[in-house]
């Protein structure tokens, strides 16, 4: 009998610390459709790259700005389904989407991403190209490490995914575009299905 | 305290919701803490509204580390 007590204890305590510090109601169900999204730009860009006519595409041709708007339209569409799941979510759960622990997680979440973000805008206007693919990976792998301190364990090896994708990704300078889809895509598919069929069906 | 171990600190609406006690509760347990040195209290105004932080001294955590070792202990002797 003592030892249920000091069980009851241990997982009350185990209990209090999450719930503190963990935001529950991220949905694994978004993740899928990012890493959805992604693919499909993907697929754009590479039919948009072979009916691209010159062998260099410049910064003001068409064809860049066209794969420059499918990139932000799957950026835009995948933060926008995230952050609707996940408020469906929280709606379920009885939580609100809008807490101390969720704020403490966008800001963890924002900090390495937005510096990635003005890194690969930097390298984009002194012509680095090579780099912009593994800084984007990588910068991304590291938000994801540093959000996952406020929300589900398994974003810390999406992160950590990434992050190793976008560290090999330098070596190949050529295929920016096939390790984004791996990253961006079937990263977030996979982590995003376990994630969903760990939490999402509570 | 395993709130505060986690979380660099907490104020006084997020231990009360989080733990499900009245104000008095809270405080009286809180003022105890303060006494033993494990916990700090920070009272400061938020423009006009007063604001009560709370956050774990280094004793404090010791004290809590030192608790869950010894309940491990326990469960592990069985």
């Amino acid at each position: 009998m003592e030892e249920k007590d000091y069980l009851k204890d241990i997982s009350e305590i185990k209990n209090l610390m999450n719930r503190s510090s963990q935001f529950i109601s991220l949905s694994g169900l978004s993740g899928i459709l990012a890493g959805v999204y992604a693919l499909i730009g993907a697929f754009i860009a590479k039919m948009l790259l072979a009916n691209h006519e010159s062998y260099y595409i410049i910064l003001e041709s068409h064809t860049f700005k066209m794969m420059l708007l499918t990139a932000f339209s799957v950026l835009a569409m995948s933060v926008a389904t995230a952050a609707i799941m996940t408020y469906f979510k929280a709606q379920k759960q009885g939580e609100n989407i809008w807490n101390k622990t969720s704020k403490r997680l966008m800001i963890n979440f924002l900090i390495p991403l937005v510096t990635g973000g003005i890194f690969a805008l930097l390298l984009l206007r002194n012509e680095i190209y090579g780099l912009i693919a593994p800084v984007t990976l990588i910068f991304y792998g590291l938000a994801c490490v540093n959000a996952s301190q406020n929300t589900f364990r398994d974003v810390r090896y999406l992160g950590i995914t990434v992050i190793i994708l976008g560290l090999i990704s330098t070596e190949f300078s050529g295929y920016a575009l096939e390790f984004w889809a791996l990253g961006f895509g079937f990263c977030h598919i996979i982590y995003g299905a376990i994630m969903h069929f760990k939490y999402d069906r509570k | 305290m395993s709130i505060l171990m986690v979380n660099d600190s907490a104020d006084f609406n997020t231990l009360k919701e989080l733990l499900g006690v009245t104000d008095g509760n809270l405080a009286s347990h809180a003022k105890a803490l303060e006494s033993e040195n494990y916990i700090m209290i920070q009272k400061q105004f938020i423009g006009k509204k007063p604001n009560t932080s709370y956050s774990a001294t280094k004793e404090g955590r010791k004290a809590f580390t030192d608790h869950i070792d010894a309940l491990e202990k326990l469960i592990q002797k069985r």
